[in-house]
This record gives structure tokens, C-alpha cells and sequence, in this order.
């Protein structure tokens, strides 16, 4: 008996890889005119607008690094990347993460890629992997745009930081491009959410605007009074927390929740959206998305990873309440008056002086007697007390605290006027206002609560 | 087996939850064959094509695709390739950007695209973003982004929806160009004049089931009767000429008909009667000027055979 060899044809063509398959959803992407405006606008629009801002007589104070950006280039940069985590990243993800899916259904394409792809496994990962690499584009283009243009139009110059102490321009701009790198794990947690709403509601306009309804959400949460478990369990966390790295020593522990929390996100919203993607029956002409199930199948999951990471960071942190009370701002406050009191010297011209020297120290209140001193409010009033090398007496002077919830505070000084009221000291850059009269600070939420 | 069949289906069942889609279906499409795939719609033509192209398996039965059996979604042999429901192209890219992009998510060369372009007449258009072209250069990118595979089973679901006279002559050479090389074409048409200018075969579906599968000529044989529209020298003469030939029946004035044509008579008969008529017109000394099917045969047999199993429905095709 002979045997023969027959060439029969493959049962199963292979699926295209996931490197063409990504090629691919690249080009459609850059090839449509919105995302090549986004890219434009992030690459571009950060320098003009810090180069204009900077030379302007009126910053944005209200903004964390914003009254420095007439005094070195590095602070520019840092009001981009602020403005960028309330606003620009929300919608740069729900412009391109948020359609990458329903993009398919709106154009009735998915048949069409299937058959050419034979694997919606590769094709979910290659529409993931090029949604985040337009993202990571547009969040490269929005920092190295912010740090050309305010380098461009102040200079290299050392930054100030969050509790007054000069950052040496090497130093900040190390830690300018980690502040950066560490938002990209809450933009990830966003894009994956986008992605969610992408694959759950079809063509729905609603899942174009998740990430941003999200993050307006998330902002509100931010404002309200939540104890600081919750706040540090939120997926936007991490949008704030890198402001951490800009006190000595860093705050790293909200940092790094804030990161681990984003990134939990990430992965459990892919893997919400990779669930439904693989159920979808791609033969149903008439499929627009799960419906009101998106309660159920994205919603509810994510609600119950919020609720397990608020249970996890309790169990795991020492701190309770709102994170921000007397012992911490009176620590910090020191702290920034020293630094600053160094700096204003300088620029006086007045005989040198250390932080060391100076023993500042400062005692704060919320309210008067009546309340108890915790908790964020534009009520503290704090008196901080210094010495001078060679003097008995000891200084003293007095500021208004607007706390936000968030940690954040702003210090007005409320006289004596020749210490920290407004008037005008000379700079390597100009004239500009005395750092003693206002400045901003930054309590250590995550810090053990200490007695006081 | 009679020759080889690049398609092979026995009792090919599909359920959409209480839907049924196909019910036992059975389809033979022997290699260099274009065969036609009618039916109203919710008859199942879209559910078919789309298991064709690996898109669905089937709850029951037994596929063969180009001799390999199909057991699994999206697990089709190498050069199916076709369209269901659209082309499905994307606007923001050329015409050839389309096809370069498809090229190379399939590992080939972007040699053949230029072919492709000239074979669909769309060469003159091939920089134009798709977002400008017309349903039809829509239809006829469609088919050069099939053709780009080298087909040995093409499915195509309407794929002259939007088309003008000439682009439909056009999209006819391509596709009879390729029966001639060997490829197998699918082709859902609502179209008869297209289906019984191309197919050598049909099937028809009605409610998920064939109830017509083989030559196109067998089918219009299998319709005894048809309407005609006859126009004669003597109109008054060929009425009463007609309604004395045996098995021949004078329809009622149709308004339709009588707004283009006042002077033209409708017959029903099966093709003996007829040729009876024209004899008595003859004697009668009463010229035929013009006889003609008022409903082509295809169209008359679709009609005929899809009649009884379709109830009016609303629905689009599952």
C-alpha cells in the first residue's frame, strides 16, 4: 500500500498578528482630523500659552506653582500639567480611548474587520494598545511643549516648591518630568474607562463622554468634605498627588496609593471592557451597545472596586478624618515661611540667614475657640514665630490658611507689612512680589495624625 | 461528488434566541460559480452570507468551506473574503490608503492595490478620501478591497446597491472575469435582472428555508404562467382575439401600465397559450408589434415560490 501525501487547504487561516493589527488602528486614527487637531493642540498650544502667561503681569495664583511662572521656566510646565488633570486629560481620553470602539459600530465596519483580523481577542488589544499610544503621544506633547515654552520665555531657573525650599533647575526638572510620569497611571485609568464605555454603549454619544463625566464626578467628590480613605481611593487620586514631590522630603505615600489605585482601575476597567467586547455577537446588524445592563456589568464592578480600595487603604493606613489638622499645617507652614525667609533675605540683600538659624515655628487655629482644629476651610489663622542670628527677640507674624480638602494651602500674609505684606523685591528675572506675602503649601494627608 | 464544491452546507440551522434564522439548510456552489442568494427580507440571506464569512457558526448542521469543515467562529480557510452588510470602509483614509492599510493587516505587498483599483475603475479616485465617494464607489472599493485577497470564494451582499448602468456592467465583468479564473461568488442581490445576468445558479430563501436551488433556467421553466404585455396594429381586434384563445386569460386594464402604454393588452398564459395567440393574431391579420414578459421570468418564479412561505413582514433580513 502506498501512501499519499494530499495538500489539503488550512482548516483555520492564521488571525492577523497584533503588531499589524495595531499598525493598522494607528492609521485610522491619525488618519481622522480630530485627533490630528488634539495632537496639534497638545504639542503646540502649551507652549504659547505658558510663553504669553509667563510675561504677563496678573498669574495664576490660584493655580499650585502659578505665581512663580515669571521666575523660571520649570513652573509653566507644572500649571500645564494642573490644568491638564482637571480638564485636558479627561478629554483627550474620552476623544480617543472613548471611541475607538463605537467608532466601528458608527461607520458598521466590524464585520468588515473581523474577517480581516479573524480574532476579536487581537483586535481588542491592537484598538487598546493604539488608543493608549495616542494618548501617551498627546500627554508627551502636552509636558514637553509646557517645559519648551516656559524655558523658552523664563529660563532655566531654580523652582520653589511646596513648602518654599529651592529646587536647583537640575532637580527640578527631574522631578517636573516625574510629576508628569506619575499622572500617566490615572490617565490610564481613565483611557481603560473610556474604553469601557467605548465597547459598552455602542454607538451612544454617552460613551464618547465617560472619562469626562467621570472626572467631573471625580472633581466634585474631590471638593466635598470625604474622609481621606476615600479620597485617596479615587481613581483621580494620583492627578493631585504629585504635588507631593515637590515638599523635602516628598510625600510619597499618596503618590504611590494614588498610582497603585489608578492603575487598579486600569486594569479592571479593560478587563470589564475585554469581557463585554468578547461576549458581543458581532452577526446582531442591530447590536448598539449592552443597554441599561452597563449598570450592572461596568458600573457595579467599578463601584465595588471603590468600595474594596476604600477598605484596604482604612485597614492599611493609620490615618483617619479629613488628614489635615494643627500639628501638620503648624509643621508645615514653618517649614515654607523658613524656606521663603531665606529667599526674601536674598533678595533684599540683607545679610544671609539659614532655615537652621531662624527656629521658625508656627501655631495655628480653625475658627477661634469654638472649633476643633481639623479639617479644610479658609478659617485657619496661624502665627508664626522666628528667631534672628544674633537677636533675643523673636519675630513674629501672621497668616491667613485656606485649606482645601485636598491638602492644598494657600498662606496670606495678614502683616506685619514689612515681613510678609505686598510689595515688591528684586529677582534674577524682575521685580516680584515678596514670597513671604503669599505662597503655597501642602500637608501630607496620609501622615500619621499627630497629638497636639 | 459531481465536481468541486468551494461550498458545502447540509442542514444548516441558525437561531437569533426565539428567531429562527435558517432552518435545515442545504447549499451546493461549485467551484467558478456565480451563485445568486435571493429571498424577502428576514428570509435568512444575511445570516447565510455572514456564516460564509466565518462571521457566525451555525447551532446545527454541517459547513464546508472550500473543503475544510467550519467549526468555529472566524476559522475560515485562506482567500474567502467578501462583505456583508456594506462594504465597510473608512472615510478619513483614501481609497488606497483602504486598501494599503487592509494589505498590510494581512501580510501582503501593497503590489496588487493599483490591479484592484483598475479592475473596479476607481484608478482615477485612488488619492480621494472615501468620505466623498458615492454609495456606488463605495460598493465598487468594496469589491477591490475583496479582490486584493485573491479570492477562491467571494461573498458579496449586495454589492450593487448604488450603482449606475455602467458601474453595475462594470462590477459584472469583474465578477464574471473572476467565475472565468476559478473563483466562487456569493452574491445577495434584490436585483433579478443582475441575478439572471450573472448566476449560473440561485437559491431562494424564504423564512430560513430553500425553497429553490439550481439553474437559473430550470427556475424560470418551473413558472407555468406569466403575465404579457402584448402590443398589436389592432388593439380592439386583439382583445377579442384573445379572450377566445383556450387557457388564456385577459387581465383587467393595470393602471400603471396603461399610463405608459394605453393601447397595450395584458395576458395570462403559460407559453403554449401564448404561442396560440400569436397564431390567431396572424390569421386575424393583426401585427404584433410587441411581447414581452411584464415581470421577468426570474422575478415571476421568485415571487411565485416565495408567496406561499412569506407572510407579510416588516422585518429587516436576520
Amino acid at each position: 500500500m502506498t501512501a499519499v501525501a494530499v495538500a489539503l487547504p488550512r482548516a483555520g487561516a492564521r488571525p492577523a498578528p497584533v503588531r499589524r493589527s495595531y499598525r493598522f488602528e494607528l492609521v485610522k486614527l491619525l488618519a481622522q482630523w480630530r485627533i490630528r487637531l488634539l495632537i496639534l493642540a497638545c504639542w503646540v498650544g502649551p507652549a504659547l500659552l505658558v510663553a504669553v502667561i509667563s510675561q504677563q503681569s496678573s498669574l495664576p495664583a490660584d493655580t499650585v506653582f502659578g505665581r512663580w511662572m515669571s521666575q523660571t521656566g520649570w513652573a509653566g510646565p507644572l500649571v500645564v500639567l494642573s490644568f491638564s488633570c482637571s480638564y485636558v486629560l479627561p478629554i483627550v481620553t474620552s476623544l480617543v480611548a472613548g471611541d475607538v470602539f463605537a467608532a466601528e459600530d458608527r461607520l458598521g465596519t466590524w464585520r468588515h474587520l473581523l474577517v480581516a483580523v479573524r480574532s476579536p481577542r487581537r483586535i481588542f488589544a491592537a484598538k487598546t494598545l493604539a488608543s493608549l499610544t495616542v494618548i501617551l503621544l498627546l500627554v508627551a506633547g502636552l509636558a514637553a511643549s509646557g517645559i519648551v515654552g516656559g524655558l523658552a520665555a523664563v529660563g532655566n531657573r531654580p523652582l520653589v516648591g511646596l513648602d518654599g525650599q529651592l529646587l536647583a533647575p537640575a532637580h527640578a526638572a527631574g522631578t517636573v518630568l516625574l510629576a508628569w510620569a506619575s499622572v500617566l497611571a490615572p490617565t490610564l485609568a481613565f483611557a481603560a474607562v473610556g474604553l469601557l464605555g467605548s465597547v459598552a454603549l455602542g454607538r451612544s454619544p454617552m460613551g464618547l463622554v465617560v472619562p469626562a463625566l467621570l472626572a467631573i464626578a471625580l472633581q466634585l467628590a474631590q471638593l466635598l468634605p470625604l474622609p481621606v480613605v476615600v479620597r485617596v481611593a479615587l481613581p483621580s487620586y494620583a492627578f493631585i498627588a504629585w504635588r507631593g514631590l515637590f515638599t523635602d522630603p516628598p510625600q510619597i505615600g499618596p503618590i504611590v496609593l494614588g498610582v497603585i489605585v489608578s492603575l487598579a482601575w486600569a486594569v479592571a476597567a479593560t478587563a470589564l471592557a475585554y469581557v463585554l467586547f468578547m461576549r458581543r455577537d458581532f452577526t446582531d446588524a442591530a447590536y448598539d451597545g449592552v443597554g441599561r445592563r452597563v449598570l450592572v456589568q461596568a458600573a457595579l464592578p467599578l463601584a465595588a472596586l471603590l468600595a474594596v480600595t476604600v477598605g484596604v487603604i482604612a485597614v492599611a493606613t493609620p490615618v483617619a478624618g479629613s488628614g489635615i489638622d494643627k500639628p501638620k499645617l503648624d509643621r508645615s507652614l514653618a517649614t515654607a515661611f523658613a524656606h521663603l525667609y531665606v529667599m526674601q533675605t536674598g533678595e533684599l540683600h540683607r545679610p544671609n540667614v539659614t532655615e537652621a538659624q531662624l527656629r521658625s515655628g508656627a501655631a495655628c487655629d480653625k475658627g477661634g475657640s469654638l472649633l476643633a482644629d481639623h479639617g479644610a476651610g479658609n478659617d485657619w489663622r496661624c502665627v508664626v514665630s522666628w528667631h534672628l542670628p544674633g537677636s533675643t527677640a523673636t519675630g513674629q507674624a501672621i497668616y491667613q490658611l485656606d485649606v482645601t480638602p485636598d491638602g492644598r494651602y494657600k498662606a496670606d500674609g495678614d502683616g506685619p507689612q514689612e515681613v510678609n505684606g505686598f510689595f515688591q523685591v528684586h529677582t534674577a528675572t524682575g521685580d516680584a512680589p515678596n514670597p513671604l506675602w503669599q505662597f503655597d503649601g501642602l500637608v501630607d494627608l496620609l501622615a500619621p495624625t499627630s497629638k497636639g | 461528488m459531481p465536481e468541486n464544491l468551494a461550498v458545502r452546507a447540509r442542514g444548516i440551522s441558525k437561531s437569533f434566541d426565539e428567531v429562527v434564522a435558517l432552518d435545515g439548510v442545504d447549499l451546493d456552489i461549485a467551484e467558478a460559480q456565480i451563485h445568486g442568494l435571493v429571498g424577502p427580507n428576514g428570509a435568512g440571506k444575511t445570516t447565510l452570507l455572514g456564516l460564509l464569512l466565518g462571521l457566525a457558526v451555525a447551532d446545527g448542521g454541517d459547513l464546508e468551506i472550500l473543503g475544510s469543515p467550519v467549526r468555529r467562529t472566524l476559522s475560515l480557510p485562506d482567500r474567502v473574503a467578501g462583505f456583508v452588510d456594506g462594504p465597510g470602509l473608512y472615510p478619513s483614509l483614501t481609497a488606497s490608503q483602504n486598501l494599503a492599510a487592509l494589505a498590510r493587516l494581512r501580510g501582503s505587498g501593497s503590489d496588487g492595490i493599483g490591479d484592484a483599483l483598475e479592475q473596479v475603475g476607481l484608478t482615477d479616485v485612488a488619492h480621494d478620501r472615501v468620505r466623498g465617494f458615492s454609495l456606488g464607489m463605495r460598493q465598487r472599493l468594496g469589491l477591490a478591497a475583496a479582490l486584493l485577497t485573491k479570492p477562491r470564494l467571494l461573498v458579496l451582499d449586495e454589492p450593487a446597491n448604488g450603482l449606475d448602468p455602467a458601474g453595475t456592467r462594470h462590477v459584472h465583468r469583474v465578477l464574471m472575469g473572476l467565475a472565468a479564473d476559478g473563483t466562487s461568488v456569493v452574491l445577495s442581490s434584490h436585483r433579478m435582472d443582475d441575478l439572471a445576468a450573472l448566476c449560473s445558479e440561485v437559491t431562494i430563501l424564504a423564512t430560513g428555508r430553500v425553497v429553490f436551488s439550481g439553474p437559473v433556467g430550470k427556475l424560470a421553466a418551473e413558472t407555468d404562467e406569466l403575465d404579457y404585455r402584448v402590443r398589436t396594429s389592432d388593439p380592439a381586434a386583439a382583445r377579442r382575439v384573445a379572450s377566445e384563445t383556450p387557457q388564456l386569460r385577459v387581465l383587467p386594464d393595470d393602471e400603471l401600465l396603461r399610463r405608459h402604454d394605453a393601447e397595450a393588452l395584458l395576458v395570462r398564459a403559460a407559453v403554449p397559450a401564448l404561442d396560440d395567440l400569436v397564431a390567431r393574431l396572424v390569421r386575424a391579420n393583426v401585427a404584433v408589434r410587441e411581447l414581452a414578459p411584464v415581470v421577468a421570468p426570474l422575478e415571476a418564479a421568485f415571487l411565485a415560490l416565495t408567496a406561499a412561505t412569506n407572510a407579510p413582514s416588516e422585518d429587516e433580513d436576520l
